[in-house]
């Protein structure tokens, strides 16, 4: 008798907390009942600004909709297959995203994508910075809505430029800032580490030439797509790469650095040069305020446009930052759809510009005193997006990027003549599916 | 009288004796035995063969995770792709390299450790058994960037610490080159599952009869003699059972390489190139090609210890 009693006692208690965990999972699943509904925006993580703005578009919102925002993985490689595992298995708790330009035709030509409303496509691409409107295009047709539009400059010592006695207001070269810093003593800092961010500094230098790293991207079959990887503006950009990082301007850890760490060896004592985005400034700023740098050294930043490749050759800067996409999954497309044209508003970015960093894709931002007391260098900002080239748009951009990353890697072991030949041959082969990444 | 009747009986015994045990008693303990152990087999099972299963029968497709209407049947196309491909063999190359060194090294310090454990006096033994297994609680992804953390070049304190060392200096670049790469992969790893294999030995060192010891002793043995010809031999079953658990887990190593390099300068191992395939690629059909012949290889490795070395896997339950 007792053992059978407290065999039903405990399923009953088994039995009471599987309603409790159903109740409660039926609960989170459901609307409210006629209250606002809950759009679940996957941000990537920032200083904050994304969860502020989720909650000044709630509160605009009026009790419409509730913005909720999820933290996506550090890196732009691991957001992308987070989000596109939940997506594959038609994950409808995801409304928002925050996207990573060089994957949204990936996600776009997947049917991940909720199409955008005309009326919704005319208002987000109104004075939006042409980069990155075609960061948020694919088959000709607007996929996602452009937010904040990031790009690389070059940053400079003043001290370090006058000491060699370079000429900042003309154009420079890799070849001349590499010169001024070994007369110097003082590094050049760019991204050589194996990671997305050599693809970048690939595609900005190829781009610089004159070349492309994709020539026809055969959106259907992506064992025809042709590469550039052999064209001579490529033979210059791996030049240019073998160069800086075999110069003694490249500092030891050159392989193996990232935009951190590029930064923090721009705020050491031989900090002279470094290609990266603008959160360097106000990590700089932050740093002295909390007493752990020395204030004078962010008063000797200074950023102008890009180095160039060649001389006579307009520098193509990295593009990148951040676009929205709506999921094709959501239950409320038109709901997102209006949080995403909130969270896009000139005074949002304007906030997200000063607080955290992130330049703004609409020009008119690039107006408003606040940002230009914040940011001095914002009208570099503006030119060097205006003049950046983004990377290959294609489904298989995470081939191609990571063919290059395994070939290019590490930079100082580039052969110029022979690498172009080898990624080429690794990227068809593996697009082609008849070899290991 | 006697003689006439028992050779018979000697004859048979083998035979019949066991088989006339399990028909009763050990039967039902058999029996007691699969209703015990039954529902933790299914879920088994289920948790661990129908993924098997489910991998070997995706390895046969061409199958890209954004692109499931081009699914199609391949047959071994994928494996012919794997094995054909250098990066494969590399990556063997590699996962063995961490496999051999982080065994040998954890089995040497692991005995010593255990040694310590036995040795201690009572009062320090719960103590220091729980501070030699912290290492063993901290999450693998921690440890990982804990010791990238201590060997990166800007914020790292090796390269300041050990600047006296040949070889070291304020610019080294640990995660620069392959081999001091992998270097470091290994002493994470080693620091890391160090304290799973003292506690199989420690069990297996509390199994030798003290009074073998003492015969030894008395014998006029040393101190090594002892340990060479008494303890060692008598828990060869343990250290077999340590090493096979240790290799088939050293096997499987992702999360160190994952953190600390990435796979950069050569140093992806099998698990990373499955991890790649997968779910960096969206390869389905390839990736569970490369994770079946990876299944392939562990099994592969126990097989080898039971087989080769003759581990018995009841002398880990001190049977």
């Amino acid at each position: 008798m007792r053992p059978a009693a407290r065999g039903r006692s405990r399923r009953g208690v088994a039995g009471a907390a599987a309603l409790l965990v159903t109740a409660g999972t039926l609960a989170a699943c459901g609307s409210d009942g006629g209250g606002a509904s809950t759009l679940t925006w996957y941000i990537n993580p920032d200083a904050g600004g994304q969860a502020e703005i989720a909650d000044r578009c709630t509160e605009a919102a009026g009790g419409r909709y509730t913005i909720e925002t999820a933290l996506l993985p550090r890196d732009a490689a691991s957001q992308r297959e987070q989000l596109i595992r939940r997506l594959a298995a038609n994950d409808n708790s995801i409304d928002l995203m925050s996207l990573d330009p060089p994957f949204i035709p990936e996600f776009a030509q997947a049917g991940f994508l909720a199409p955008v409303p005309e009326d919704v496509a005319e208002a987000v691409t109104e004075d939006v910075v042409d980069s990155a409107v075609e960061g948020s295009t694919w088959d000709d047709e607007l996929v996602a809505v452009p937010f904040w539009a990031n790009t690389q400059v070059l940053w400079y010592r003043e001290s370090v430029a006058e000491a060699a006695g370079l000429d900042m207001s003309e154009p420079v070269t890799w070849e001349q800032i590499v010169q001024a810093a070994e007369e110097t003593g003082t590094l050049v800092g760019a991204q050589g580490t194996r990671a997305e961010s050599l693809t970048v500094w690939f595609n900005a230098l190829i781009e610089s030439a004159g070349g492309e790293i994709i020539t026809d991207p055969s959106p259907e079959d992506p064992a025809q797509i042709e590469l550039g990887l052999t064209s001579d503006a490529a033979v210059r950009a791996a030049e240019v790469m073998q160069m800086v990082a075999e110069s003694d301007a490249a500092g030891a850890a050159f392989s193996t650095s990232n935009e951190d760490s590029t930064a923090t060896g721009f705020e050491s004592e031989n900090g002279g040069f470094q290609v990266n985005y603008p959160f360097v400034y106000p990590r700089a700023l932050g740093a002295a305020e909390a007493g752990t740098l020395d204030p004078s050294v962010p008063e000797d930043y200074a950023a102008t446009i890009y180095p160039r490749v060649d001389e006579d050759e307009p520098a193509a800067p990295p593009y990148g930052g951040i676009n929205l996409g709506v999921s094709a999954f959501s239950e409320s497309p038109e709901l997102a759809y209006e949080a995403a044209e909130c969270i896009v508003s000139d005074e949002n970015q304007a906030y997200y510009f000063v607080t955290n960093g992130n330049p703004a894709s609409s020009t008119a931002v690039y107006d408003d005193p606040e940002v230009l007391e914040a940011f001095p260098m914002a009208p570099v900002i503006r030119e060097s997006l205006e003049l950046a080239a983004p990377r290959p748009q294609t489904p298989y951009y995470n081939e191609i990027s990571v063919g290059i990353q395994r070939s290019y890697h590490p930079p100082s072991a580039v052969d110029p003549g022979e690498t172009g030949e080898q990624a080429s041959e690794l990227i068809n082969a593996v697009l082609a599916k008849e070899d290991l990444l | 009288m006697s003689t006439t009747t028992l050779p018979p009986t000697k004859k048979t015994e083998p035979k019949s004796a066991p088989k006339a045990a399990i028909s009763d008693r050990a039967r039902s303990e058999r029996k007691l035995g699969w209703l015990l152990a039954g529902p933790a087999f299914l879920v088994m099972l289920l948790v661990t063969a129908y993924p098997i299963l489910q991998a070997t029968y995706e390895s046969l497709f061409d199958f890209r995770l954004t692109d499931p209407e081009n699914r199609s049947f391949v047959g071994l196309s994928n494996y012919w792709v794997i094995l054909t491909d250098s990066l494969w063999w590399q990556s063997i190359g590699v996962t063995a390299f961490i496999t051999v060194v982080t065994v040998a090294v954890e089995l040497v310090l692991g005995f010593a450790l255990a040694l310590v454990m036995v040795k201690a006096l009572r009062a320090l033994r719960p103590v220091l058994r729980a501070a030699i297994l912290i290492p063993y609680a901290v999450i693998t992804v921690v440890s990982a960037f804990a010791w990238q953390f201590a060997f990166d070049i800007q914020s790292g304190f090796v390269n300041s610490w050990f600047a006296w060392l040949p070889g070291v200096s304020e610019n080294t670049d640990w995660f620069g080159d392959r081999w001091t790469a992998l270097l470091v992969i290994c002493l994470a790893e080693i620091w890391k599952t160090t304290p799973f294999i003292s506690l199989l030995l420690l069990a297996g060192l509390a199994q030798v009869p003290e009074v073998l010891q003492e015969a030894a002793k008395v014998d006029g043995a040393t101190r090594w003699q002892r340990m060479w010809r008494v303890t060692l031999p008598n828990m060869k079953a343990a250290i077999m059972v340590a090493l096979l658990f240790r290799t088939l887990d050293a096997f499987r190593v992702f999360d160190s390489i994952f953190i600390m390099t990435n796979g950069a300068n050569g140093t992806e191992s099998v698990s990373f190139l499955a991890y790649r395939q997968t779910i960096a690629r969206l390869e389905i059909g390839l990736g569970s090609a490369v994770s079946v012949l990876l299944f392939l290889a562990v099994v592969l490795i126990a097989f080898s210890f039971i087989k080769l070395f003759r581990v018995d896997l009841s002398q880990a339950r001190g049977e």
